[in-house]
């Protein structure tokens, strides 16, 4: 899934500053899951900001609104209805999300409430780690199911390096060493000869050096 | 026991403290009260093994909350105590009501 952070609410109040009418549009998908902007978020946040505004005197009107995806034009569809009764849309989706809603509503200042910050999974209840960077071309079948793109601090392909100590990484010494993960993990499947082997050089034109990425299924079109 | 508790201090029961949702915390200073206690079971004595830790936590976090809202995180408190200590609940009654008072009443009641 897609993890964010919510920004801090000073950062948000000083964008909503000059409005008064808010639409506070939470997504259902990632960012429900990572506990960042889904209904319940949507709803700490209007209740934050109301709370804020009263506290100072100053009016504000939230509506607070869910869509089942942000990043789909036919969820974004269903506030058309009503989106422009609002001065302004605050998105707690991913930066995906952001970015669609103020694609499909042009007129409309779109402002941010989170962070997005990685590809990764859930490790215990409210607990997540990166595990993806998306970089276009996957290496995983040569290291054993652990990515040194991401789980590597250097992003090598033929690690570990000097900097590994004890199985952690000197970045910090709490972060596992992703090359140490590799290692332990082709050992336990058997597969030791593949780390013998030279990863090459990687081309990174299919990650984001080669501009924004795009995918098309001809068949899939309407 | 007939005790006395400051009259302030008005009741919403729930199952459990683990019911307690942060909004829940949050809606009832919007609707303007001064300060908010949960009165949980004794810790290790929850019912539903950890509903009270869970308000525990929740609790911190609602402090952190309204420290960034600006209300201030000694609004919100978690207190623990058995169905038995009548004494505890009206001292813990007093004790908050004390506190809260010394805060002063919520800023956001002070505007409506």
């Amino acid at each position: 899934m897609i993890v964010a952070n919510r920004k801090t609410l000073e950062e948000i109040l000083s964008m909503l500053k000059p409005y008064q009418k808010i639409l506070l549009l939470g997504c259902n998908e990632c960012v429900t899951v990572c506990a960042t902007g889904g209904e319940r978020e949507v709803g700490v946040l209007a209740s934050e900001i109301r709370l804020s505004r009263a506290k100072d005197g100053e009016p504000v009107e939230i509506k607070e609104f869910t869509l089942e995806r942000q990043c789909d034009h036919e969820y974004i569809d269903q506030i058309r209805s009503f989106a422009g009764d609002y001065e302004v849309i605050l998105s707690m989706a991913c930066g995906a999300g952001i970015q669609y809603v103020a694609e499909r509503y042009r007129n409309k200042v779109v402002l941010p409430a989170v962070n997005t910050t990685f590809l990764g999974v859930t490790l215990e209840q409210g607990v997540w780690a990166e595990r993806c960077q998306g970089c276009g071309e996957c290496v995983l079948h040569l290291t054993g199911g652990v990515c040194p793109i991401a789980r590597c601090a250097k992003s090598l392909l033929n690690g570990p390096c000097g900097g590994s100590s004890n199985g952690k990484c000197e970045v910090d010494k709490e972060l596992d060493c992703g090359w140490q993960l590799i290692i332990d993990r082709l050992k336990e499947l058997g597969q030791l000869d593949k780390y013998e082997e030279i990863i090459p050089i990687k081309d990174w034109t299919p990650a984001r050096d080669g501009g924004p990425r795009k995918r098309v299924r001809e068949d899939l079109k309407l | 026991m007939r005790l006395h508790y400051p009259s302030n201090v008005k009741i919403v029961k729930v199952p459990c403290t683990g019911r307690v949702d942060i909004l829940l915390i949050l809606k009832a200073f919007e609707s303007g009260v001064d300060g908010v206690y949960l009165a949980g079971c004794l810790e290790g004595e929850c019912h539903f093994l950890k509903g009270n830790l869970r308000a525990k936590k929740r609790v911190q976090y609602v402090k952190t909350l309204l420290d960034e809202v600006g209300l201030g995180a000694g609004r919100v408190e978690m207190y623990n105590m058995s169905s038995a200590q009548g004494q505890r609940f009206a001292e813990v009654a007093r004790e908050m009501t004390e506190k809260i008072r010394a805060l002063g009443p919520s800023p956001v009641k002070k505007r409506k």
